[in-house]
């Protein structure tokens, strides 16, 4: 069985090619590493897997039954979550109000239905204890460590108990200890059952964390092998098209 | 040993004053509080029955559009075009009066067209992309200029049968306080209400926190805009219509420049202009304060030549007092 299929994902914005006929397998629990130059179309392919964009032409499915995704929205029900690549969060709300924003838990009163912080604090700190993370749901995030935001964007990811989770450069611009703080996250997510795809163009988090690695290179995919039987230096190889493919 | 959840525990129960001056709004009502101390002790005339209802009338309309203008600009916006909309609503209103009609239906339409002004921000801002300075600033020549043609620029002072309903509503008083200050109560506790425990409350501070993030989370940024835009339409127009019940006559200036005090108490009050941040409370005591600042070069007898000095200084002083804030708490 496989989580999440695609097969001959091709994405055009107008004249430029950002992805061509892009075909690619995810296991349940599968820590995918997806690696790329600039420009290589990691984020587009994202974005599609993630319903911000149609796909030109192919084919996604999840659980081995095609969907078509319109809005992101459609994609969340279909058990894809993402974490974007600037993590997307409103810095002057809390860390409660970002997990939940856009789906609020709310509470009727009579004819009203009004936010119900006390269930969105505790259902936050609760995701916040599962990532092990010393994250405080009703500070704002304005005031928050890289590492804090990040667990934030990725408690987001937990609420509504997901197939797949979207890293789009999770471990860009934070320091390596938040670095590690995170590659633990990833971890904690994959023993829930649930696949990751990782985008980053940091080798070690790659090495450490994926299982098996992607590599596209100018909307192609020029691989995608187990960790175990490559290296930095093939990985390298490919990005920057020194080696063909493998 | 301690635990995580130890220390979590510990620093989640800040102390109760550090939470309090946190909040912006804080600072601005003791500000005003401390104006009013003064002024007490410095002047005999400042806490008079009289000079009180005065400041009440005067801030409350300015306070009342501050609540719209305060959600625009908390959701990342601006509009420029609240004055003319004010004169507009007006204009409209006494011409249907004068024509017959009766005050609730005068008063329904009237409020249709300053919807019809905010419509046509939002619809231009959030699905044309365009820039709200710019969008507003268009509407503001292009709504006064509509009032002046619907007037034929001429002063209205009479308004038909229900006349004095009108000038009960806008220049009459209960209990020692005039009528559209209980305008401006309800409509300050329900958007103090609405902002904080509504989806469409946490989507203006999400929108004017981070767009892009509002976007990516499948909120509709761009319907929620234009609603955001017809409200502060609307307390344009409600205003018009008190102004004009106050005034007991209408003229194509009515409202002019009032912008600039709107965005003062609205700032004053600590909604931030680049979006996120500002309280329904927060405008009103904005507003009370230019008012006392006004009220208190007049009972000083200083020269109001001044009185734009000060406002502007206290925009300042209040915006960097902000700036000052955030560095020290990041
Ligand atoms: N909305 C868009 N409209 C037009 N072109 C786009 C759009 N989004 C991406 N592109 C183009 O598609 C190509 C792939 O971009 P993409 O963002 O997917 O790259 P990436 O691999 O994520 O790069 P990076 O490592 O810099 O994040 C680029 O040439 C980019 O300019
Ligand atoms: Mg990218």
């Amino acid at each position: 069985m496989s989580r999440l299929k695609l097969t001959g994902i091709s994405k055009n914005f107008g004249a430029i090619q950002a992805l061509s006929s892009v075909t690619l397998d995810v296991a349940p629990g599968e820590v995918l590493g997806l690696m790329g130059d600039n420009g290589a179309g990691k984020s587009t392919l994202v974005k599609i897997i993630a319903g911000n964009f149609r796909p030109s032409s192919g084919q996604i499915m999840i659980d081995d039954a095609p969907v078509v995704f319109h809005k992101p929205r459609d994609a969340q029900t279909g058990g894809v979550e993402v974490v974007y690549q600037d993590l997307a969060l409103c810095n002057n709300l809390t860390a409660a109000s970002n997990v939940f924003l856009g789906r609020e838990a709310m509470r009727k009163f009579g004819p009203l239905r009004l936010l119900d912080y006390p269930t969105m604090n505790r259902r936050a700190g609760e995701l916040f204890k599962v990532l092990k993370s010393e994250t405080r749901a009703r500070d704002v995030v304005r005031r928050m460590s890289g590492g804090q935001r990040q667990a934030v964007a990725i408690a987001r990811t937990l609420l509504s108990e997901p197939k797949i989770v979207l890293m789009d450069e999770p471990t860009a611009a934070i320091s390596v200890r938040q670095v590690a703080e995170v590659l633990d996250l990833i971890r904690r997510l994959r023993d829930r059952g649930i696949s990751v795809i990782l985008i980053s163009h940091r080798m070690p988090d790659v090495f450490g964390v994926a299982d098996r690695i992607a590599v596209l290179r100018r909307g192609e995919l020029v691989a995608s092998k187990a960790t175990a039987t490559s290296s930095p230096e093939e990985v390298t190889g490919l990005i920057t098209g020194a080696i063909e493919t493998a | 040993m301690t635990t995580l959840d130890d220390i979590i525990g510990r620093s989640e129960h800040k102390s109760a004053a550090n939470r309090i001056t946190s909040v912006p709004v804080f600072w601005v009502i003791l500000a005003a509080i401390a104006a009013c101390v003064a002024l007490t002790l410095l002047t005999d005339t400042f806490a008079t029955q009289r000079n009180v209802f005065n400041v009440m009338r005067n801030f409350t309309f300015v306070a009342i559009i501050a609540i719209g203008m305060t959600v625009v600009i908390a959701s990342g916006g601006i509009d420029l075009s609240v004055g003319s909309t004010v004169v507009l609503t007006a204009m409209v209103l006494s011409v249907l009066m004068t024509a017959g009609w009766s005050f609730p239906a005068a008063a329904f339409v009237a409020l249709l067209a300053a919807l019809a002004v905010g419509a046509f921000n939002g619809v231009l801002i959030a699905y044309a992309g365009m820039p709200p300075f710019v969008v507003t600033l268009g509407t503001l020549s292009g709504a006064r200029s509509l009032a002046m043609v619907l007037s034929n620029n001429q002063m209205i002072y009479e308004f038909g049968p229900d006349q004095s309903l009108l000038l009960w509503l806008g220049g009459g008083s209960s209990l020692g306080i005039p009528h559209p200050t209980f305008v401006l109560a309800g409509l300050m506790v329900a958007m103090a209400l609405i902002l904080r425990w509504t989806r469409w409350g946490q989507y203006v501070f999400a929108i004017g926190g981070n767009e892009q993030a509002a976007i990516l989370n499948g909120i509709s940024v761009k319907f929620q805009k234009v609603t955001i835009y017809m409200f502060a339409a609307f307390t344009a127009g409600l205003t018009g219509i008190l102004m004009t019940g106050w005034l007991g006559s209408v003229t194509t200036n009515l409202g002019q420049s009032m912008e600039l005090a709107v965005i003062a108490a609205a700032v004053i009050g600590g909604a931030n202009l680049a979006g996120g941040e500002g309280t329904a409370v927060g405008a009103v005591v904005g507003a009370f304060l230019i008012e006392v600042i006004r009220n208190s070069l007049i009972l000083l007898g200083i020269s109001t030549f001044w009185q734009g000095m000060f406002i502007g200084t206290f925009i300042i002083v209040a915006v960097a007092f902000d700036r000052f804030r955030n560095r020290r708490s990041a």
